[in-house]
């Protein structure tokens, strides 16, 4: 019986794709926590405190943002170090909506304009605070700013074919720009302080745990979502010429596409994945300064998707939760070592593992007898694109 | 963007028709190129009959790769005129462009999407709408797998459709990139170096499949091999210092005093290449221009 339960387990285990993998453990996760939040008393061995709520928040909103990064980097080759922007961008649209939520709650007390535009003796809003307060319109910013600067920034670059290294480094410059720009207490956007001092959202309460909890399950969401239109893009025809012209972008040009249009069409989906990230980021950290336009900070989002596993979409999600993981516990000991170890860890992992911790896992599938094909298959790509194609079947390399 | 005579400009998806009624399909005239002084293509003149399969021969350095970069927009020319047909002016598009009006080209390397399987390497290639939303949404046709099976079974790469593409041998490779300038249905082909790196009996194999595709097709092969292209030549184009040095069959081009000049210097009149059947260089002709130092390659 019990032979047999297994058995089946390991059946089911089988047939999942790693669509289904990712959103079931994102569901059971969002789940328990939200459960055990709720019904244990503080006390309580099981409860699950609102700080760590509010941290793995946190940590999902960075697995967003790297999956972002994953579909440009990994299956489209353009090493953006610069996602940061975009992430700011969508940040920065979600507190101005907080912004003006606080209405006269303020310091100042001025039911028009937030304090810090009151400290600078400013009288009116500037024109581009026009429509923050409402709701639908943050939303609509949290995708359109971003979209727009990677689109901008796109057609420039990748029409007049910067690639490499050269992209590398302009991406880099966007983003100290933007960041230098928002440290300007004139741009309008609070200066070095950035936006803080949130109340509510949508009418509730950022202090009420509830709210904070609601905040986790939304990015759950918008994960699961996000993950599923990605797994959708890279899996069409759509996601075979972007990787086509990650390895050969003149043949893709000879066979009769515009390269460069895909490029910007991925790196605009990209950016506003990233700026929702961002969006989600802010209330449940509750500020949003320049010091999210860091360099540093964008060369952290590639360290993940690196050690996750490019070219895989949940190593990226896999990498962005245990490096933020393991930055919050090594922080809390020994903060002044963390960026030591966190490149220690990049250059072991580059070494060791160079197609990051989910290019270990098919090997660790087999060895437990879980994968799909247990036949000697070099990837795993075969069995997927086959599956994929369903009618016609190739010939497995079986029986070796 | 591609006009068409009265002025109103057609997207390069809708297909074009080449205006063919002088049979001829390709028009190049009076083609300059040079690079940093040094001239590749020097008032080059050449003229591809709507079906026909021509050979392009001539040592490196002649300019044989550097004609096609032209043809398929990769270069601009300083000077001259290339069209497709009477009408379609080639130097006003750009390569996708040209690929899509039907101009389908193979490299001398061998490129093929690596990362992906050799069926969606077809799939990829097929003639239709090669822009984004449809690219996102679209799924294969009944039509279009009968297709993709169909080139499978020519190229003979049928069991190993869901390999990547990186695991192919040399050869094999060579056969994708022919089966993806089949599935873009192009209507003129122009054929890099197809047999470098095969074996005797892929080599006719592959002679064997360019002859077949002439007459639908017009094909335009640049080959370094004689004995391969004596098996599958009408017409030879021999270039030589970036112009056209002699045409003709084979036999005339090959006792053209100039041709045996250039290829076998002063020394040696013999005829270029009888001794040298299996299609490899020998001390003659061909190891000549294999072993002459050029920018190609």
């Amino acid at each position: 019986m019990n032979m047999k339960t297994t058995h089946t387990f390991v059946e089911i285990i089988r047939k999942m794709s790693h669509l289904h993998i990712v959103v079931g453990t994102l569901f059971v996760a969002t789940i328990y926590v939200s459960f055990c939040n709720l019904a244990f008393a503080e006390s309580s061995f099981l409860h699950v405190s609102d700080y760590t709520v509010s941290l793995f928040g946190k940590y999902l909103c960075y697995a967003l943002l790297a999956l972002a990064v994953d579909l440009v980097w990994g299956y489209c080759g353009i090493l953006s170090l610069g996602h940061g922007a975009f992430f700011g961008l969508g940040g920065y649209a979600m507190g101005m909506y907080l912004m003006r939520q606080i209405g006269d709650r303020g310091v100042y007390g001025n039911a028009e304009l937030p304090d810090f535009m009151v400290f600078l003796n400013w009288t009116e809003l500037p024109w581009y605070w026009a429509g923050s307060s409402s709701f639908l319109w943050m939303v609509l910013m949290v995708f359109v700013a971003p979209g727009i600067l990677a689109f901008v920034f796109g057609m420039l670059a990748f029409r007049s074919r910067v690639s490499g290294v050269y992209l590398s480094i302009m991406t880099q410059a966007m983003t100290y720009a933007l960041m230098l720009a928002f440290f300007r207490n004139e741009m309008g956007f609070g200066g070095n302080n950035g936006l803080t001092d949130f109340k509510e959202i949508a009418g509730f309460s950022l202090q009420d745990p509830h709210t904070k909890l609601g905040l986790f399950v939304v990015t759950a969401i918008a994960l699961a979502i996000a993950y599923w239109v990605s797994n959708y893009i890279v899996k069409s025809k759509l996601g075979a010429i972007i990787t086509a012209t990650r390895d050969a972008e003149s043949r893709v040009r000879f066979v009769g596409y515009k390269p460069e249009y895909y490029k910007v069409w991925i790196f605009v989906v990209s950016a506003m994945i990233a700026g929702v990230a961002g969006a989600l980021y802010v209330p449940q950290v509750g500020i949003i300064n320049p010091g999210e336009f860091s360099p540093l900070n964008s060369i952290e989002i590639v360290v993940w998707v690196a050690i996750g596993g490019r070219y895989t979409l949940y190593g990226a999600i896999i990498g962005a939760i245990l490096v933020s993981y393991a930055k919050t516990r090594f922080t809390a000991i020994m903060p002044e070592a963390w960026l030591f170890a966190l490149g220690g860890l990049f250059v072991l992992v580059t070494l060791l593992f160079p197609k990051g911790i989910a290019g270990a896992l098919p090997g660790v599938a087999r060895r437990f007898g879980l994968d799909a094909n247990t036949n000697d298959n070099k990837t795993n790509k075969n069995n997927a694109q086959s599956e994929e194609q369903g009618t016609l079947k190739a010939p497995r390399a079986g029986g070796q | 963007m591609i006009v068409d005579k009265a002025g109103t400009p057609i997207t390069a998806t809708d297909n074009v028709q080449p205006d063919t009624r002088h049979g001829v399909i390709l028009y190049v005239e009076d083609v300059s190129v040079s690079f940093d002084g040094f001239k590749a293509l020097n008032d080059l003149n050449l003229y591809i009959n709507d079906g026909e399969l021509r050979c392009l021969i001539g040592a490196n350095g002649a300019g044989k790769t550097t004609l096609m970069d032209v043809i398929t927009g990769k270069i601009r020319p300083d000077t001259g005129k290339v069209n497709f047909g009477q009408q379609v002016d080639l130097l006003q598009l750009d390569e996708s462009e040209i690929a899509r009006v039907g101009i389908g080209r193979k490299f001398q390397k061998p490129t093929v999407f690596e990362a992906l399987s050799v069926y969606k390497n077809i799939e990829l290639s097929l003639a239709g709408d090669k822009g984004i939303w449809t690219s996102l949404f679209g799924k294969l046709t009944g039509e279009q797998r009968d297709r993709i099976d169909e080139i499978l079974r020519t190229i003979g790469l049928t069991n190993e459709a869901f390999y990547m593409a990186e695991r192919l041998s040399h050869g094999q490779k060579q056969w994708l990139e022919i089966g993806m300038l089949l599935a873009a249905e192009p209507r003129v082909l122009l054929v890099d170096e197809p047999v470098a790196g095969m074996t005797g009996q892929e080599t006719e194999r592959t002679a064997e499949l360019l002859t077949s595709l002439a007459g639908e097709h017009s094909v335009v092969v640049v080959e370094h091999d004689m004995a391969f292209v004596r098996s599958i030549a009408r017409t030879v184009t021999v270039l030589h210092q970036g112009s056209v040095l002699a045409e003709g069959s084979m036999s005339e081009v090959q006792s053209n005093p100039e041709v045996i000049k250039v290829y076998l210097g002063e020394d040696s009149g013999e005829d270029s290449g009888d001794d040298n059947s299996e299609g490899y260089p020998s001390e003659s002709g061909e190891e000549y221009i294999e072993a002459s130092s050029s920018k190609e390659g």
